[in-house]
C-alpha cells in the first residue's frame, strides 16, 4: 500500500508543499495536521500544493484540498494547486473546486 | 439481464486500511476488460467512495462489520459493482445524495462521494434501509477494445 507523504520547501515568501502517494480517508487524517500546522509555521504569502505525485486522489483528497484551502485564507496566505496528476485534476475539476483554487500546470517545478 | 460472464466477491472488516485494498483489487479484477487508464482510474475512485462511505457513514467509523462487494462482468464490456453494509441504513437518501451535503460533522470530506459514484460510472443506484444497511450498484460499460494494431492503423 503506498502511503502519503508531504515534503515542504520554503522559499521567496512561498511555501511548497509537495504530496507524493494516494489520497483516501485514510491516508488524509494523518496528512492533514501536520498540513495544518507548517502552513502556521510559516505563513507564507502563497502556499503551493504540489499533486505531481499523487496518483490516486478520492473526495477525501478534495476535502483535504478545500480544508487547506480555508486553513491557508485563515493564516492570511493564498493557497494553489500545482501540477495535479490526471486524476487528481479529473476530480478537482469535477466538484469545480478550480472555480475557487487556481490549478497551473509548470515544468521542471 | 445476461447471465455474468464472470464474477468475484470480497468481504472485508470495515477499517479504513481496507479502503486501498478494496479499490485496487477491484481494479485488478477489471484489467482483463483492458480498460484505458481513465476508466481503471475512475473505477478505483468509485469503489474508494462507495467503500468509504460504508466505513464512515454505513457504521459510523467503528471499525466494527464487514463491507460486501460483489464485481460481475457481463457481456459487451459491462461491469456492475455492489458495495454492501449491513450498517445504519440511509434515512434519506435523496438528501445524501445531494452534492456537497456530507453527514459526517468535520467537514473534511467534501460531501461529494456519491456526485463523484455518479459521475465516474454510467449508472449509480442506492438502496438502503435505517438500521439494516445500504447497497451501493455501479454499472460502468467499457469503451469497445481495440486490438493495438487495429488503433495504431487509425492514429
Amino acid at each position: 500500500m503506498q502511503v502519503l507523504t508531504a515534503k515542504y520547501e520554503y522559499s521567496d515568501d512561498i511555501l511548497k508543499i509537495t504530496l507524493h502517494g494516494e489520497i483516501d480517508h485514510h491516508s488524509a487524517k494523518a496528512a492533514r495536521e501536520e498540513i495544518d500546522l507548517k502552513i502556521l509555521e510559516y505563513r507564507a504569502k502563497t502556499v503551493l500544493i504540489d499533486l505531481q505525485g499523487v496518483g490516486f486522489m478520492d473526495s477525501s483528497g478534495l476535502g483535504l484540498i478545500l480544508g487547506r484551502y480555508t486553513h491557508a485564507k485563515e493564516a492570511g496566505s493564498v493557497l494553489k494547486v500545482i501540477n495535479p496528476s490526471p486524476g487528481a485534476e479529473k476530480v478537482l475539476r469535477m466538484a469545480g473546486t478550480d472555480k475557487i483554487i487556481p490549478i497551473i500546470h509548470r515544468k521542471n517545478n | 439481464m445476461k447471465k455474468a460472464v464472470n464474477e468475484t466477491e470480497l468481504v472485508f472488516s470495515a477499517v479504513s486500511e481496507n479502503e486501498s485494498f478494496a479499490r485496487c483489487a477491484i481494479a485488478s479484477f477489471c484489467a482483463q476488460l483492458d480498460p484505458t487508464l481513465e476508466e481503471l482510474s475512475d473505477i478505483r475512485t468509485a469503489v474508494s467512495e462507495a467503500v468509504t462511505n460504508a466505513i464512515v457513514h454505513g457504521y459510523r467509523d467503528s471499525g466494527c462489520g464487514k463491507v460486501y462487494i460483489s464485481c460481475k462482468i457481463y457481456p459487451e464490456r459491462t461491469l456492475v459493482i455492489k458495495v454492501r453494509d449491513k450498517g445504519c441504513g440511509i434515512e434519506d437518501i435523496a438528501l445524501a445524495m445531494t452534492p456537497l451535503y456530507s453527514g459526517d460533522p468535520s467537514g473534511e470530506r467534501g460531501g461529494m462521494g456519491f456526485s463523484i459514484m455518479e459521475s465516474f460510472t454510467d449508472d449509480l443506484k442506492v438502496v438502503s434501509g435505517v438500521g439494516k444497511g445500504t447497497t451501493v450498484i455501479m454499472t460502468k460499460k467499457f469503451s469497445p477494445f481495440t486490438f493495438p494494431s487495429a488503433s495504431s492503423e487509425n492514429g
